[in-house]
């Protein structure tokens, strides 16, 4: 008999009993479609956090004051003001860095900003023109702060889309004057010059609440300014490397200029934390978040296949004389070992195929509905539905064999004699 | 030495129930020649149904030798004993054993599906309509009579073209006037040139038989029904002793 026949008498017993078979089926349509829906759930939540660390810009190195230690005892990271504009200008020295493609050093501030009868508190951040770059930022309207604007400290402002739309409801915010309030009575107006695109949630603070003024500026007129300790204080210098390859070298290239600046000698009084060292730890967390989903699904799988491992033997047992029949008029050991398999697996491979389709269904479903700012987007590769298949064929095999060979092993004379 | 579709030489069976021996065949000896209409008879637990699992080749015996259509299948293995039931074997059961929920001319066709054979459809439809059910090719089981069943399982015996039907209380299951058609069936078959055996316990059903063979604890005997009406053993050949 060939395996077309085969496929032939395991299809004729299978049609013979669809509602048996559909039932035998759901195990393997449930768990197929469980594990590729979850596994593009994990795909598509891994791709949409990639996309979000990047839209920060590509390939950045965010370095950051040190601790310091008074008395012995060491204060919070990032205490420190050790980084200053100077360090800024020799990263950037082509040079002595050549992985370094840009620098912008940034001063961060709170403050209270006013506008006729609106106000709001916001991050107010003092950059260089290098910024909007970097940070891969675009304006909407106006124009950025320049060159001169930071040497002659004006007091000029680039709103972010939500302070805009908080100050000034639609009005077009450029040109118009606006008074901040940072810390203590001190209250300065700044002309605005341009108004950011909307960026999205990160869901580490939204990128669009904040505002944006000359970095000599914010050094000496805003809270935590050089008012208190020294003009050339930054926060944060932000580093663009080259070339994403070349990012171990850039760090190293970085590290090596500050320490000779420092006059570091024992511990680094700041820290270089790399994009790809984001990137790399929201991969892991997503992946092992997507292993979690993907094996509880298997788990139900592998339920299925008991399914069909239980129905096989029960239909072994309810067609014993069927059988005995069957080898009675000729059949050999390895046809109804054949026929069993087959119908194992033709049970389990259509349970998969549907699985794939409601996997595909499910996962339309899912993409239009949001949670909160996260919305998922489930992404199905091909690789998961192969992968599934593939299983399921294992499935059907590994469940079918054990209850294909109890019937093929059946003595005839005691299979025909069963009532 | 005339045509024999089966000649039975000192074949005994025995069968281990744990410790336990059990003689269900003692040197059986006997012979079918072809064309002929032979019946065995026997009470229960004489080793008619041992015999009869032995001619179909669903048993093989402890020793002794069975020549089935010049074949000696006492020492096939199961895969070929498989192949000789296709080829050389028509079974009819008492229990007609159709696959539940399969058209008729399916279920005749069966054999011809391990045997690899052509035309499956023509032939089965021939076999069908040979026992006279060539309007029935697709009817199912459940929508055939208990007589119309047995003559599917006849036309499925037939299909294969085989050396011998062999057949186990096939009137068993039937009323009176089924079991008459079937036997008709039987009848006409072998007047056509068929090789019938047909293996009861009904003395009228082995009266319509050319010949009857009465195993009596696990041997074989001719047996001839006009000696009286009750039917006694005539002759006890020697069994042959098989050590």
């Amino acid at each position: 008999m060939s395996v077309f026949e085969s496929f032939q008498v395991a299809l004729d017993s299978l049609l013979s009993n669809k509602l048996r078979a559909v039932l035998t089926m759901l195990g393997i349509i449930i768990g197929v479609a469980a594990v590729i829906t979850m596994l593009g759930i994990g795909r598509g939540a891994q791709a949409q956090i990639q996309a979000q660390i990047q839209q920060n810009g590509t390939n950045l190195l965010f370095i950051r004051p040190g601790s310091t230690q008074q008395g012995g005892v060491a204060q919070a990271q990032g205490s420190a003001q050790t980084l200053t504009t100077e360090d800024a200008k020799a990263l950037a020295d082509p040079g002595a860095a050549p992985a370094v493609a840009s620098v912008a050093p940034e001063f961060d501030s709170f403050g209270q900003v006013i506008y006729q009868g609106n106000n709001t508190n916001t991050r107010i951040v003092g950059v260089t023109p290098e910024y909007l770059d970097v940070r891969n930022m675009s304006l909407a309207s106006g124009e950025f702060i320049n060159a001169n604007q930071i040497t002659g400290k004006s007091t000029v402002a680039v709103l972010g889309s939500s302070v805009a739309q908080t100050l000034f409801q639609g009005e077009d915010p450029v040109g118009q004057t606006i008074r901040v309030n940072s810390g203590g009575n001190n209250s300065t107006q700044f002309k605005i010059i341009g108004v950011l695109n909307s960026k999205g949630g990160t869901g580490f603070g939204s990128q669009d609440d904040q505002m944006f003024v000359p970095l000599t500026t914010a050094q000496t007129r805003l809270a935590g300014g050089g008012r208190f300790r020294g003009a050339n204080i930054v926060s944060v210098i932000n580093v663009q490397v080259a070339d994403a390859a070349e990012n171990d070298a850039a760090i190293q290239q970085v590290s090596d200029i500050l320490r000779q600046k420092h006059h570091v000698t024992y511990q680094d009084d700041f820290t270089v934390l790399s994009q790809q060292d984001i990137l790399q730890t929201a991969e892991t967390a997503t992946g092992v978040f997507t292993i979690f989903l993907g094996s509880i699904a298997a788990i139900s799988l592998l339920v299925g296949g008991i399914g069909i491992m239980n129905i096989m033997l029960v239909s072994v047992t309810e067609r014993t004389k069927e059988i005995g029949l069957r080898k009675a008029v000729g059949a050999r050991k390895h046809d109804i070992l054949t026929q069993f398999l087959v119908e194992a697996i033709v049970l389990s491979v259509t349970g998969g195929l549907i699985g794939v389709g409601i996997a595909f269904l499910l996962s339309r479903a899912i993409a239009g509905v949001s949670l909160g700012t996260l919305s998922l987007t489930p992404s199905i590769g091909l690789d998961s539905v192969l992968l599934a298949t593939v299983f399921s064929v294992g499935v059907g095999l590994f469940f079918g064999a054990y209850p294909a060979n109890r019937a093929a092993s059946l003595n005839p004379i005691e299979a025909l004699r069963y009532e | 030495m005339a045509d024999h579709v089966i000649d039975i030489n000192g074949v005994t069976k025995v069968y281990h129930m744990g410790d336990i021996e059990v003689q269900a065949l003692r040197g059986v000896d006997c012979y079918v020649e072809r064309g002929e209409f032979v019946a065995i008879i026997g009470p229960s637990g004489s080793g008619k149904s041992t015999l009869m699992n032995i001619l179909g080749c669903l048993d093989k015996p402890t020793a002794g030798s069975y020549r089935l259509d010049g074949i000696e299948v006492a020492d096939l293995d199961d895969d070929e004993l498989a192949e000789i039931r296709n080829h050389k074997i028509g079974f009819v059961f008492q229990s007609f054993n159709l696959l539940p929920r399969m058209p008729a001319w399916k279920q005749v066709a069966l054999p011809l599906i391990y045997a690899g054979a052509d035309h499956r459809y023509d032939r089965a439809v021939e076999a069908l309509k040979s026992v006279g059910l060539g309007e029935r090719l697709d009817h199912k089981p459940n929508e055939l009579s208990g007589g119309q069943m047995q003559r599917v399982a006849i036309a499925r015996a037939l299909v294969t073209d085989p050396a011998m039907l062999l057949a186990d209380e096939p009137t068993g299951n039937l009323d009176s006037r089924s079991g008459k058609e079937v036997m008709a069936i039987f009848k006409r078959l072998n007047a056509e040139g068929r090789t019938v055996v047909l293996v009861t316990h009904d003395p009228n059903v082995a009266a319509q038989a050319q010949r009857v063979i009465r195993i009596f604890d696990g041997r074989a005997y001719d047996y001839d029904p006009t000696v009286n009406g009750q039917g006694t053993v005539k002759v006890a050949p020697v069994p042959v002793a098989v050590g």
